[in-house]
């Protein structure tokens, strides 16, 4: 038992922002746009720190890919009490191919080489929606997953995780090393204050790139076309209940 | 001049300072209330009321944290969970 978990986390869009598509409909607008740490993914690092606390772990290591910048969420991590990080530097071109699958390529890699007990990942991201990460690295690694957790506890060598399903909560008990995913309920992630992110600038982070992890990064998805949800038609006025119901009957609904 | 209170002071308004950069109606908004706010006390020598001000503003800054989890809980259950629940 190494008594090490690492957490995902992933640099996105904020959530306060309206997001707007690139006029050539290849993509979202991300240049000069406010980002932040996925909300899912500091659920995911909040447990992490809980079970830290509870004395239960040793060491909660945030990992996240991406472009340079992506080293300012591995730093709100820390701020909320992850011990070290690992930045696994994808950018450019295989930045924007990134997906689940190399991703979760990646994570399998770090999950071996830090011999980690634990992954904890956010169920999904709130910028491509795929809830595909967790489960594939619980595939590549041949672990077992706990997703959508709405509660998680460490009993030995097993977890005990409580899920959310559809119509109600489903229990299960898996062993470790395992993966879980956050859901929305699992807990309330704390808030990383300034002097706190202040405090993370002396923890370590390393530097890496796919390439020493053996990890490949070529996609094999192309996306075609990205667009705007279409917009709400706008409503109709009527004086009298006579209009209300011609109108009704043209529209074919009586 | 040099308060003891001086730094703890400082240190309330640069934390808060920060946390107003997420204010919903933007930070702008947030440092001129943020700033009157502290001006208005500015001639506030007793330390016992210096002391009673800043456990204030620590106060909002546990209610600007709670608003802003809040506020992110509310954005995602909306947009990934059935209204009914």
């Amino acid at each position: 038992m190494s008594g090490r978990v690492l957490v995902g986390v992933k640099r996105v869009i904020d959530y306060a922002v309206k997001i707007r598509v690139k006029p050539d409909n290849t993509g979202v607008v991300t240049d000069g746009v406010k980002h932040s740490m996925n909300p899912f993914c500091e659920i995911a690092v909040e447990e992490a720190v809980k079970l830290k606390e509870k004395k239960l772990i040793k060491e909660v290591v945030a990992v996240s890919c991406g472009p340079q910048q992506a080293q300012e969420t591995i730093r709100t991590a820390l701020a909320m009490g992850a011990d070290r990080g690992i930045h696994v530097e994808v950018s450019g071109k295989d930045y924007e191919t990134l997906g689940p699958l190399q991703v979760s390529k990646i994570l399998a890699a770090l999950a071996k080489k830090e011999d980690a007990q634990l992954i904890i990942l956010g169920k999904q991201a709130i910028d491509d929606d795929c809830n595909q990460t967790g489960q594939m690295t619980a595939a590549l690694l041949d672990w077992p997953q706990g997703t959508f957790a709405s509660e998680v506890s460490l009993e030995g060598d097993k977890v005990k995780v409580v899920r959310e399903i559809d119509g109600g909560l489903e229990t299960i008990k898996i062993n470790t090393p395992a993966v879980v995913t956050a859901d929305l309920r699992l807990n309330t992630p704390r808030y990383a204050t300034l002097p706190n992110i202040m405090k993370a600038k002396k923890k370590k982070i390393a530097n890496m790139k796919p390439a020493e992890l053996g990890v490949d990064l070529t996609s094999r998805l192309e996306v075609l076309k990205v667009e705007e949800p279409p917009q709400r038609q706008a409503g109709v006025k009527v004086e009298t209940v006579d209009d209300l119901v011609s109108k009704l009957k043209e529209a074919g609904r009586i | 001049m040099a308060n003891p209170l001086r730094g703890e002071v400082i240190r309330l308004y640069k934390n808060l300072l920060y946390l107003g950069r997420e204010y919903p109606q933007g930070s702008a908004y947030f440092r001129q209330r943020l700033k009157s706010a502290f001006m208005k006390n500015k001639d506030v020598t007793d330390p016992d009321k210096i002391k009673k001000l800043v456990a204030r503003g620590d106060f909002v800054i546990k209610e600007l944290e709670a608003l802003y989890f809040l506020r992110k809980y509310r954005a995602m259950k909306k947009r990934y969970y059935e209204p009914d629940k």
